[in-house]
């Protein structure tokens, strides 16, 4: 196989036999001899004080090997939830976080006690016996309310209901764009409150094997290097008696990063109960508990010039935290950062406003804060245009950051690596036929009939990151990315990666890379990832676009190493000089004379022979770690096409093109299946998705998949892809991350299609999700 | 307490005493150890547990393990024959049809049923037909073009259609 084939090729995923024949090794698809079964019993209300927990009746239940309240965790678990700093270090308020709740439950779905039973069946049973008698407190559901004095508080101790509250840039720095500008338009813009929903709920297995001292545990997991930091922390135990093992995992979207109080409840009961533990969640608990995504809104107001020439922006935050602070949940505030998206302006001030409520806790979701950034400057832009008459594409063209001015320093300070938006741009009217669709649409108007279309030219930034950004946001861990290269002495190749694939492919094309770049078989080299007892020391995990940008380039790094050491190996054999010989096709060979060479395999059983330089150990294997010098910044342009029914206001998406640049792609296979899902993810929070709360109780209305309305493929038109190539310049394999691109962009292209359609009705704005009874009740209004 | 449920699974006969409340998808993973079919959803919305029952696609947390007493059961495991993939699997594998793969074992139980009541559907039969199972990874793009090219590999090779059904015998 010729080298330079596999990256960039097509190639069938190695992952799917063992999925596609049901073989797949899921965490509910183990079970420890001897292991007993998990239940929670969860709070029914969203805010309460417990009055008192009797456990009597369960403990005498059928099966049942123990009853647990936080009491019994106290001292054998310590510390709370760790919240990570993110991009607001300075926090007014983080509510202490048990992982079991003994005093006060602040969300509904709050865990109070756990049973431990022989069967599931049983744990549950017992679980219907105990008796929680709760006293009901104001629960703190609106956020503008919450920020008012004397508001009912979200944790009765805590000072008031502000979680953070910080000013990136003052107005003060917009006064001379806004003292310009001929036109201001200012809008509020929501961002429904999201569930991840992964196919797979969360799981955790558990087995502490007490006379070893020695901790196993199975989950679900985005990143378990981190789960077994916080829980071997929180456990006492050293992280090296920990190891924590994310097989399969069905689907992570962002809320399988942070840590869970399951996974370190499951943990303790195995200690406790000296024997494996098991707990799966359902997905009524899945849309309970784990962290959701977005549940935002932005005050935001843009100064324009005539013309178009974009000025000035001032956007206000406000984050619904949730009743305690998801680990990474300060990620969010990312948004006021890419408020500026893809064009240039003179100043942009930004505040961001974290807030406690009675829900929840959000935490990342896909694209997390750049869909929100998106949605927010692509509408803006869209009002700017309609209060100039001026075409949408017009406006974007205008003020776009130009291919000659990368790397380009947005306001706020960061450096877009490369890109040319136009050529997206153009690519992309091409592909969905943009004249003829305006022609059709005038049509169409004559008729009445509400056709509109849409754009969203997005940009963003992934490939987290920089040691010098990223170690600040952790509280002191940067997130580089490492990698361990190994060779056996018959040449096959075992690659490590500290990063997670749960869907992303990386079986598959991180082995693409190595089998280019040692010039062996693609079948000679396997990946291995996922288990922190194999591998390098500690791994950073899949979230952010970041395995390719920062893993595979780590991967590649270590690559080159074991071809340094094996260019060394080669030249003693070869009795040449190290600096004579070269290293091509998959063979060492003398500069000049390509027939004095050595293949790579000849090379790797040399290493654990004898004959070896001076100095040199045997083995041929290395470790690298990469810390980006950037960011990286994918982006693109998505065309919506809706039109709205006139008598039921139900809106029918009827075309969709994207064309994306993620810089190199390994195999285009992949990158159109994760454009294709994160676009439909963002059609769903665009027209069907949104978790409602009971605005006075705080009881969740949406706590089943009946409810909560995930698009089906019946809900969903075809998708036309295209891409355009901009390497990135900040690393050697020249490449972006392509995970969220297409949650990040959709929103704001489906939303700006519906506007667009409903422009003749004098509708300017309309917020997510764009439900047919919403839609119909503004298209009523507007006609009276 | 307990009942005695007699059923064939995959072209194998099985006997237990399970409880009356024993859903069948439950029966599957933990008595049988069968567990390619999922579990994605606790109200039958989600799909991944869809099998085929005496030959129609049924979500298996639809029935009690009792109710399969005497019925032939095909689950995902029983799709390959002879270290040969079905052309569904084959189609999901080269269309790129799955990701994260958990929903996978549903869709391709529900796209054998699908095919066998109508070998040529329209892409809007497709997603209609398979409105009962739900994915997060693939915007059910290349699920679609999946079951497309399945279709089209069964009906030029008329034996491979019959495998569909058939794997319970």
């Amino acid at each position: 196989m010729a080298v330079t084939q596999l990256v960039g090729a097509k190639i069938h995923r190695r992952e799917d036999p063992r999925l596609i024949t049901g073989h797949g090794h899921y965490v509910d698809d183990l079970t420890r001899q001897g292991t007993a079964y998990a239940h929670f019993v969860r709070s029914p209300l969203a805010h309460a004080r417990i009055k008192s927990i009797d456990i009597t009746d369960a403990s005498k239940s059928p099966g049942v090997v123990g009853v647990y309240t936080a009491r019994d965790f106290k001292g054998l678990l310590a510390g709370t939830h760790p919240a990570a700093p993110a991009f607001v270090a300075e926090k007014k308020f983080v509510p202490e976080r048990f992982p079991i709740a003994e005093k006060e439950v602040t969300y509904q779905g709050e865990i109070v006690a756990a049973v431990l039973a022989e069967t599931k069946s049983q744990a549950a049973d017992a679980a219907n016996l105990i008796q929680v008698e709760y006293q009901d407190l104001p629960a703190v559901m609106d956020l503008e309310k919450a920020l008012q004095k004397g508001s009912p508080k979200s944790h009765v101790d805590g000072p008031d209901n502000v979680c953070w509250d910080f000013t990136y840039t003052g107005p003060e720095i917009t006064e001379a764009a806004f003292k310009e500008a001929d036109v201001v338009v200012k809008e509020r813009i929501l961002q429904n409150r999201l569930a991840p929903v992964p196919m797979e709920p969360r799981g955790v297995s558990a087995d502490y094997e007490g006379f070893d001292k020695k901790l196993t545990i199975w989950m679900s997991s985005q990143n378990p290097h981190f789960i077994r930091l916080f829980v071997s922390g929180a456990m006492g135990l050293k992280e090296s008696q920990v190891r924590v093992v994310s097989p399969d995992v069905g689907g992570g979207f962002g809320s399988k990063i942070s840590p869970y109080p399951e996974d370190y409840l499951v943990p303790t009961l195995s200690r406790i109960a000296e024997r494996p533990v098991k707990w799966t969640e359902t997905r009524t608990e899945s849309i309970q508990n784990a962290t959701h995504g977005r549940g935002q809104f932005y005050d935001c107001e843009v100064a324009a010039k005539k013309d178009g020439t974009l000025l000035g922006m001032r956007v206000v935050q406000y984050v619904d935290v949730g009743a305690y602070h998801g680990t990474f949940g300060a990620f969010q505030p990312v948004a006021c950062l890419m408020a500026g998206g893809a064009y240039k302006w003179k100043g942009i001030s930004a505040r961001t406003v974290g807030v406690l409520t009675n829900r929840v806790p959000t935490d990342p979701y896909r694209g997390a804060g750049r869909p929100e950034a998106t949605h927010l400057v692509e509408r803006m832009v869209d009002l700017v245009a309609l209060e100039l008459k001026m075409d949408p594409v017009a406006i974007r063209r205008k003020n776009f950051i130009q291919p000659e001015d990368f790397p380009f320093t947005q306001n706020f300070g960061l450096v877009v690596d490369s890109g040319d938006y136009d050529k997206a741009l153009d690519k992309a009217l091409q592909l969905i036929g943009y004249d003829e669709l305006r022609k059709k649409q005038a049509e169409l108007r004559k008729q009445g009939r509400y056709m509109g279309i849409g754009f969203s030219t997005w940009i963003e930034l992934c490939g987290f990151g920089p040691s010098a950004a990223t170690a600040p946001a952790t509280g002191g861990i940067a997130l580089v990315e490492s990698a361990q290269v190994r060779v056996t002495p018959t040449g096959s190749v075992i690659v490590y990666t500290g990063t997670h694939s749960h869907g992303q492919g990386h079986e598959t094309t991180f082995p693409q890379i190595v089998a280019d770049q040692l010039g062996v078989p693609y079948e000679s080299v396997e990946l291995r990832h996922g288990d922190t007892a194999e591998g390098t020391a500690f791994g950073y995990g899949t979230y952010g676009s970041r395995s390719l940008a920062v893993g595979g380039v780590a991967i590649s790094k270590a690559a080159g190493k074991v071809i340094d050491k094996g260019k060394k190996l080669a030249a003693h054999m070869l009795e040449a000089a190290e600096e004579d010989v070269v290293f091509e096709h998959g063979s060492f060979h003398v500069k000049g004379s390509p027939d004095k060479s050595k293949a790579f395999g000849e090379v790797a059983f040399a290493s654990y022979g004898m004959n070896l330089p001076e100095g040199m150990e045997q083995g041929l294997e290395a470790v690298a770690y990469f810390d980006p010098p950037n960011l990286v910044w994918p982006f693109g342009t998505h065309i919506a096409v809706v039109e709205i029914d006139a008598e039921t206001g139900a809106p029918l998406l009827t075309k969709y093109a994207a064309v994306d640049d993620c810089g190199n792609i390994i195999n285009p296979m992949i990158v159109d299946g994760q454009i294709h899902g994160g676009i439909v993810q963002a059609i769903a929070q665009a027209l069907y998705e949104e978790v409602v709360y009971d605005e006075d109780s705080g009881q969740l209305k949406t706590g089943t998949l009946i409810d909560y309305m995930m698009p089906t493929a019946n809900e969903i038109p075809t998708i036309l892809l295209d891409k355009t190539i901009t390497p990135s310049p900040t690393n050697d394999l020249g490449v972006k991350g392509i995970g969220e691109a297409g949650t990040i962009a959709a929103s704001a292209a489906v939303i700006n299609a519906i506007c667009d359609a409903l422009s003749p009705l004098g509708i300017k704005h309309v917020d997510m999700p764009a439900s047919p009874d919403k839609l119909w009740k503004m298209m009523k209004e507007a006609r009276n | 307490m307990k009942h005695k449920v007699a059923t064939t699974v995959n072209g194998r006969q099985h006997e237990h005493e399970v409880e009356p409340r024993l859903l069948l998808v439950h029966y599957l993973r933990d008595n049988l150890g069968l567990t390619g079919t999922h579990i994605g959803c606790d109200t039958s919305q989600c799909g991944a547990c869809t099998i085929l029952v005496d030959g129609k696609a049924v979500k298996s947390c639809t029935m009690f393990a009792v109710q399969a007493e005497g019925r032939s059961l095909v689950t995902i495991e029983g799709m390959a024959k002879g270290g040969e993939l079905h052309p569904i699997q084959q189609a999901f594998w080269d269309e790129h049809g799955l990701q994260c793969g958990y929903c996978t074992p549903g869709f391709i139980m529900a796209a054998a049923y699908l095919l066998e009541q109508n070998p040529n559907p329209t892409e809007d039969e497709i997603r209609k037909g398979l409105e009962g199972n739900l994915c997060r990874c693939t915007g059910y793009v290349n699920i679609v073009k999946a079951v497309q090219s399945a279709a089209k590999t069964m009906s030029a090779t008329p034996a491979k259609k019959a495998t569909v059904t058939a794997g319970g015998n």
